[in-house]
Formats: C-alpha cells, structure tokens, sequence
C-alpha cells in the first residue's frame, strides 16, 4: 500500500493525516513534499498522524527527521500523534522518540501547541 | 530466479522496485521457514534496507549493474547474502548513528537496524561491489521458545 496524505486544519494546526508506508521513493517524497507546501503557505504547526501508517523504513524515519528539522527551523513546532507499535518500536530502537514531541490524543495535541485556539 | 536444494537466488535491476521484490521474497521465504511474525518483520526490514544500499548507494541506480539477492536455508537457520556491483563498503567508515551528533542526520540507520533485528550481519568489500549476509537463527521461529529479534 503506498503512502497517502490528507491535510486538514483544526483550531489553527495543520493536521496530516497519513495512512500506508512510509518508505524510500514515493512515500518519503510526498511526506517531504507535503511539510514543504505547508511550510511554504505559513502553516508551521503541524501534527503528523500515523495512526494509518502500516509500515516505515529507515528512509522514512529520516524524512520524519528532517521534517521535525525544517519546521523547526523555520521557528514552527512538528508533533507526531498515535504512533502505531511498530513505529513507536523503530523510534525508541533509534533513540529518536524523546526527539519529537508525540502525543496519543488529537485534542489534547492540536491545544499542546503554543499558539492554538 | 533460480533454485538450487535450500538456495533462491534472484538478480534484479537496481530500481525501487526490486527493492520492494528483495522485501517480499523474504518475508515470504521467513514465513514458510516458521519464523514468528515479529522475527519475518525484522527480516523482511533487513533484507529492505541491504537492497536500498545496494541499489542506491552501491549500484547509484545504474541500469547496467545487478543486485543479487540469495536466500538459503541452513539446518533451520535463514541465511541471505545480497551484493552488489558498487563501488564497495568500507565497514569502518559507517557512523554511529545513535551518536548525539548523528541523532538528527537523515540517513545511516539502514545498517543499524540489520544488526538490531537480525542475529548475524557481516559486510564484505569485493571487487567490485559489497556483500552483506544477514543471518537469522531458527531460534526466531514460531514453534521456538525464544524470540530471536533483539
């Protein structure tokens, strides 16, 4: 199953929705794609919605790396809310989960952000 | 493909799509050795991220070299050897990639998570390209009652 992505705003925070595998090629390019475009337009909250994520190589822990980077730099805030086993695995195995700000409950992280509401 | 006793080898292009055919025909080829689920999801990840090195990083895409993926059945054990036509790996030249100063890079996890899931990885310069044989032992097999993943 490839990667999907589906954007939506909720209380000011960009939210994605994201479902399939993130993986080198056309998963890691349209996550890339889809942070640039709303980096680009001024969204700089984002929260990244894995729930539907099925699968993620070690390319797409790194476009999730560099997505946290970019937003950042751009004085946003990236979040990544209800990681499923796996990837909550490959995170802590890469010692990456206490690097992104990862919330279970959508409500609760779109008023996390700083400026929300 | 060819066959040979316990042997399935495959020579593929170096394009994404064989990347995605090295990750099936593990994951199949675990699954009917009995390994558990969670052992064919390591290896079926393993496998993914030795052909991404060998078709990206190895063999840069190049339609005029080969990837080989060869998956052989020892006494139990899943032993798969996947080279390629590259200019080859210096071992020692692989960062840390949990090193505070990696922690952020982009890329260099793929050699991490072969050793993570799988038991045995070695990684051998050739000439040309560079063979790396990941190894899992049966005691990741579902009728075992060791997990073998780490």
């Amino acid at each position: 199953m490839t990667m999907k992505a589906s954007t939506r705003q909720v209380a000011g925070i960009m939210v994605v929705d994201i479902s399939g595998r993130i993986t080198l090629g056309e998963g890691s390019t349209l996550l890339r794609d889809t942070v640039r475009d709303l980096v680009s337009k001024g969204h700089k909250q984002i929260l990244l919605n894995l729930g539907d994520v099925t699968y993620i190589d070690s390319s797409g822990i790194g476009e999730l790396v560099s997505a946290y980077t970019s937003v950042r730099n751009q004085g946003g805030e990236l979040k990544l809310l209800n990681l499923t086993k796996k990837v909550h695995d490959l995170l802590q195995i890469t010692k990456l989960y206490p690097v992104f700000d990862i919330k279970d409950d959508e409500a609760a992280a779109v008023k996390s952000f700083a400026t929300a509401g | 493909m060819s066959m040979t006793g316990n042997r399935v080898s495959y020579t593929l292009d170096s394009t994404l799509a064989s990347v995605d055919k090295a990750e099936e025909a593990a994951r199949q080829i675990a699954t009917e050795a009995g390994f558990a689920e969670e052992a064919i999801d390591g290896i079926a990840m393993s496998v993914r991220e030795a052909a991404v090195n060998a078709v990206l990083h190895g063999n840069a895409y190049d339609p005029a070299k080969k990837m080989q993926v060869e998956f052989d059945t020892r006494n139990g054990d899943l032993v798969i050897t996947i080279r390629d036509q590259g200019g080859g790996l210096e071992e020692s030249q692989i960062p840390d990639p949990l090193a505070p100063e990696n922690l952020l890079k982009t890329s260099g996890r793929g050699i991490f998570l072969m050793r993570t899931f799988m038991d045995e990885v070695r990684i051998r310069k050739t000439e040309p390209g560079t063979e790396v044989t990941l190894i899992k032992h049966a005691g990741g097999r579902s009728s075992g009652a060791k997990e073998g993943s780490k």
